[in-house]
């Protein structure tokens, strides 16, 4: 994994899947994903928030798993299958997920919007029928400054029963 | 937000990592999950020059129960892990249930139960349980390795008894006699918060008396701590609401807690015995849960 030694600082050849293709990237120890992803990947749906793991807006999918990329080193996350907001969609359109969060008035400012959509989207992939109980605690650790959750929780739950009001 | 720079070291298996770390000392950290340590290293809190990163070490990554010896967890389990783990959700659930109730679920994903014990904040909501269970921990380095109480292994905090060179390998939950257990967690927010106070109690009933009582407070002291006192009163009698009221105070008088910004001394006190009462009511009533 070494690739070079350039005056003392170390790089490293990292591959990883993200978004379902291939990547190699030749990064330091101390890039974090969520930088790799935005400034080397050119995946920069994936935002930058409180850098210390509280507020979700860095979530990604990490084999299917919602983490903080802020926190995770790319070295770290080497043979991981990663999947950014930018995956979520399937064939060009939106995902009825998605769809549910534009109809149900869920997105305002967008900023914490692919966080929630990631960890919203593992949960109904685990949990496809969840309570309204299970959707709040599946998005504890995304927080949101404009919507008051409310219309965030009905729209995971209209997605749940895949229904979307319109 | 950078990290700073540092020197990435992985080795293949649990001996390599103690070498690494014994021959580094003071400049070299584990890198476990990451939760706790990226973010004091981007906060300028902690600057090791070395990083020995655990990714290889899948040895470490189990949940197993042993016959005669009891449940042993290694080291990098996630706290998800120990939610979702069926060894603990059959056993001991009041641990699943503990480690739900910590942060949020991106980090439990990322964080682990040996980052969580070595950190050793006095509010982390793993010891308390785990004191309540008799928990014993596995510590390797070089020279070999040593076994201890759970209780031994905080010493204040941030701080515990691992020297330079030693790592956290497992923890063992042994076989025991207790017919119940459980954590109650008092925070601001239902999520995403620190404890304000946290207690733990485990019981052993026996013919409608409480043969066995342990009770763990944290959040209210330098260290999570065992509640000797309370459990003295608690042993060989019938659990009233007046034996439990009790031992609740003696409880309460045996916490330590500072004020801070989330809670006052006194608030904290008053909860420590609100807690012991209801998490040995839950205790005797619920099984482990």
């Amino acid at each position: 994994m070494i690739s070079e030694t350039k005056a003392e600082v170390q790089r490293y050849q990292v591959a990883l899947t993200v978004n379902g293709k291939e990547r190699v990237a030749e990064v330091k120890a101390n890039l974090t994903l969520l930088e790799l992803l935005r400034d080397e990947l050119g995946q920069p749906g994936t935002k930058v928030g409180c850098e210390t793991g509280d507020c979700g807006a860095c979530t990604v999918l990490i084999d299917g798993e919602p983490m903080n990329s802020c926190l995770v080193l790319a070295v770290e996350a080497e043979g991981r299958a990663i999947t950014t907001i930018e995956g979520v969609e399937k064939d060009g359109q939106l995902d009825e997920l998605q769809e549910a969060f534009v109809a149900h008035g869920a997105v305002q400012c967008g900023y914490c919007s692919p966080g929630m959509i990631l960890s919203s989207r593992a949960l109904l992939n685990r949990n496809p029928n969840p309570t309204r109980e299970e959707a709040v605690e599946a998005i504890s650790g995304n927080l949101c400054r404009c919507t008051g959750y409310v219309k965030i929780v009905d729209a995971i739950m209209a997605a749940a029963n895949a229904k979307v009001d319109f | 937000m950078l990290v700073p720079e540092f020197q990435y070291l992985v080795p293949e298996t649990v001996a390599e990592a103690c070498a690494f770390l014994g021959q580094y000392g003071e400049k070299a950290r584990v890198l476990a999950g990451g939760s706790d340590l990226i973010v004091k290293m981007k906060a300028g809190l902690l600057k090791p020059s070395y990083l020995v990163s655990l990714k290889k070490l899948g040895e470490l990554n189990g949940i197993r129960h042993e016959r005669g010896v009891g449940v042993i967890i290694g080291a990098r389990v996630t706290h998800n892990g120990l939610v979702a783990s069926p060894v603990l959700r059959f056993l001991f659930p009041s641990v699943s249930a503990a480690a739900a109730s910590m942060a949020g679920y991106q980090i439990r994903n990322v964080g682990t139960i040996g980052g969580n014990l070595v950190n050793a904040v006095p509010s982390a909501d793993l010891p308390p349980i785990l004191l309540a269970l008799d928990t014993q921990v596995r510590l390797v380095s070089a020279a070999g390795e040593r076994h201890l109480p759970l209780e031994e292994f905080f010493v204040g905090p941030g701080k515990t008894v691992l020297k330079a060179g030693e790592m956290l390998a497992e923890l063992i939950i042994p076989e025991q006699a207790t017919t119940g257990s459980n954590y109650i967690k008092f925070g601001l927010r239902k999520a995403e918060a620190l404890a304000v106070v946290g207690v733990a109690s485990a019981v052993t009933m026996a013919d409608g008396t409480i043969k066995e009582a342990r009770i763990a407070l944290g959040a209210v002291a330098p260290v999570p701590m065992r509640a000797r006192a309370a459990e003295d009163a608690l042993r060989g009698q019938r659990p009233t609401p007046e034996l439990l009221e009790k031992a609740g105070e003696l409880a309460a008088a045996a916490s330590r807690p500072i004020t801070d910004i989330r809670g006052s001394a006194e608030y904290r006190r008053h909860m420590v015995a609100v807690l012991t009462r209801d998490s040995l009511q839950a205790a005797i009533e619920k099984g482990h849960s």
